[in-house]
């Protein structure tokens, strides 16, 4: 499946990257190698093959939903590159 | 004073017992030799003042008799591990002066137990590279140059400068982390000995997130029973991280010296692909007839998916990363690039903040995950994983561990063409790692012996699940039969 520049463009918008319009080409080759090196998978047969997502067999137990820790607004916003009033700030997004 | 820096945790730790010399002393001689070993570009933050006052501390406990199991030893730290009040990038542009708030569960462990951090060192960004080039802050060195050549080569990737630190005694040990290689294959190039534990084993907490169901931290250390003795301490259960193990941690040093006889090494058809380079070749062949002459069995195995691991592997890593790396907004931390409003914000910091490589990665994930990609790709290579997990699973009921090599190649020259021009060449050198995090075993690479450049090259111990016990056995016995002598 070779994308499109339409699709490189996309891809790039959910990615929240811009990718300047000289190097759109580019990055389109470089992502259809990319894919078609990738594609070589479908050489394998998976009928029936249960998809792995955690190699963790059952010793994943989840702990009590209880309150551990609390009132670190000062730490969490101490990297922050712009708070105000205890928050995060970010440009207006409602006109 | 210099020569402390060539001694191993367990020897340092023997000599701080004995007090043949102090914590202060030993942590000055490797501040001396951070200053004299910058152009290797090791450590990308130094933090002598804060290993001075550690040292401290672990002298005035050896004079009272309360020591802990890692009291005086300098470590550096991979820049991927949050250390509370220092800076941590994963070097990154975007996580320019990020401050972390809190300490990794590794690195605590590491402090509980009485360790000084010497700095932040050197890595490909976010983890994602086999040759530490995509570091913001430039390539760490591999300490060894080809015989009678002056040409830098890299110290492999990811955990590239805890390699080149720990091979140049710029520290007396490091801490790594591997997604697809990132510990082995370093120190297979740089001529030290790094293993990647058991998925689980260690904490994952505080570790900046590449690819959640790979990622592993381990340590790299210039000897078997150095790693032993961090991984006792690095490893164990913590319930803040969801997948770590509540399994016990033996002590690992417990098996070092015990013998292998009857012990059944497998050895993969699939890692001795054609064209494989001979010399690698030459160095496996050796490595079986020192297993063989302790006594081990040497089974031929098949592990039939392993020329699907890297394919499978680079949807699987890219696809995490394209959603763990979504918290790089510049609203909380790090790198914040104004614009007209907040899209545009985002685009800006984050076009701005990544490099290369990253940006290539978090495109690959975002594309094989969106609607209509998402079982042509995610869901196929899940399945492949699957497929791959249960090669392991077959091979391990024919033999107790793996013998292959680490990396198909010794280290090669900074700015390598063919890697630069096309990534694909770059991902082929985890081709012998990646299945490794794919199953979710521990792996763990010993030096061996040399190429006919005078470059390092090792080997690869791969175990079961939470069996690093006895690749740690196995391990001790290759590496006193390779007596391979470093830098």
């Amino acid at each position: 499946m070779a994308v499109d520049k339409e699709t490189v463009k996309r891809i790039a918008f959910l990615s929240r990257l811009k990718i300047e319009d000289d190097k759109i080409e580019a990055t389109q080759a470089e992502f259809n190698k990319i894919l078609q090196w990738i594609e070589q998978l479908n050489e394998v047969t998976t009928e029936g093959v249960e998809p792995l997502v955690s190699v963790n067999d059952g010793n994943i137990t989840c702990r009590e939903d209880i309150v551990t820790t609390g009132n670190h607004s000062k730490e969490i916003l101490a990297n922050a590159p712009q708070a105000a009033y205890g928050y995060f700030t970010v440009p207006k997004v409602i006109e | 004073m210099t020569e402390l820096t060539k001694l191993t945790v367990s020897e340092t730790l023997e000599g701080l017992k004995n007090k043949k010399f102090s914590a202060i002393e030993v942590t000055q001689s490797y501040i001396k030799s951070m200053e004299a070993n910058r152009h290797l570009n090791a450590y990308v933050l130094e933090t002598p003042e804060i290993a001075l006052n550690q040292a401290k501390e672990s002298d005035k406990r050896y004079a009272d008799g309360t020591n802990k199991p890692l009291d005086g030893i300098p470590m550096g730290i991979k820049d991927l591990f949050c250390t509370k009040g220092i800076r941590t990038t994963a070097c990154s542009h975007i996580l320019d002066n990020f401050i972390p708030q809190y300490e990794s569960t590794v690195t605590q462990n590491l402090l509980n137990a009485g360790i000084s951090i010497l700095g932040k060192l050197n890595m490909d960004e976010f983890a994602m590279g086999g040759s530490n080039e995509t570091s913001f802050y430039g390539p760490a060195i591999n300490p060894y140059k080809a015989n009678n050549s002056d040409t830098d080569l890299v110290a492999g990737g990811s955990s590239g400068g805890s390699a080149a630190a720990v091979s140049a005694d710029i520290c007396a040990a490091a801490t790594g982390t591997d997604t697809g290689g990132s510990i082995r294959q370093p120190s297979a190039l740089c001529g030290v000995t790094g293993i990647k534990p058991t998925y689980g084993r260690c904490s994952r907490y505080g570790i900046i997130a590449f690819a959640s169901s790979l990622d592993q931290a381990g340590p790299i250390a210039k000897s078997v029973k150095d790693c032993a003795l961090l991984l006792n301490v690095m490893a164990g259960y913590d319930n803040k991280d969801s997948t770590s193990a509540n399994i016990s941690v033996p002590d690992f040093t417990q098996f070092i010296g015990k013998d292998i006889k009857g012990l059944k090494i497998g050895i993969p058809a699939e890692y001795r692909p054609d064209g494989l380079n001979a010399e690698i070749s030459k160095l496996w062949d050796n490595g079986i007839a020192m297993l063989k002459a302790r006594g081990a069995e040497i089974v031929n195995i098949s592990l039939p998916h392993t020329k699907y691991a890297l394919a499978a592997y680079y949807i699987i890593a890219p696809a995490e990363a394209s959603s763990n790396l979504a918290r790089y907004d510049g609203v909380r931390y790090g790198l914040r690039v104004e614009g007209n409003g907040l899209d545009e914000m985002y685009i800006n910091t984050r076009s701005e903040g990544f490099g290369k490589e990253v940006k290539r990665r978090i495109m690959i994930g975002t594309y094989v995950l969106s609607a209509g990609y998402y079982d042509a790709y995610y869901l196929k290579a899940q399945k492949v994983r699957r497929l791959i997990r249960n090669d392991f699973i077959e091979a391990f009921k024919k033999c107790d561990m793996i013998l292959t090599p680490t990396s198909p190649t010794p280290a090669f020259p900074i700015g390598d063409k063919s890697m630069q021009e096309n990534p694909i060449n770059m991902y082929l050198n985890d081709v012998f790692t990646v299945s490794v995090n794919l199953a979710g075993l521990p792996g763990m690479s010993i030096p061996m012996g040399f190429s006919e450049h005078g470059l390092p090259l090792g080997l690869q111990l791969i175990g079961q699940a939470f069996d690093e016990s006895r690749i740690f056995q196995v391990a001790a016995t290759l590496e006193q039969d390779a007596n391979f002598r470093g830098k």
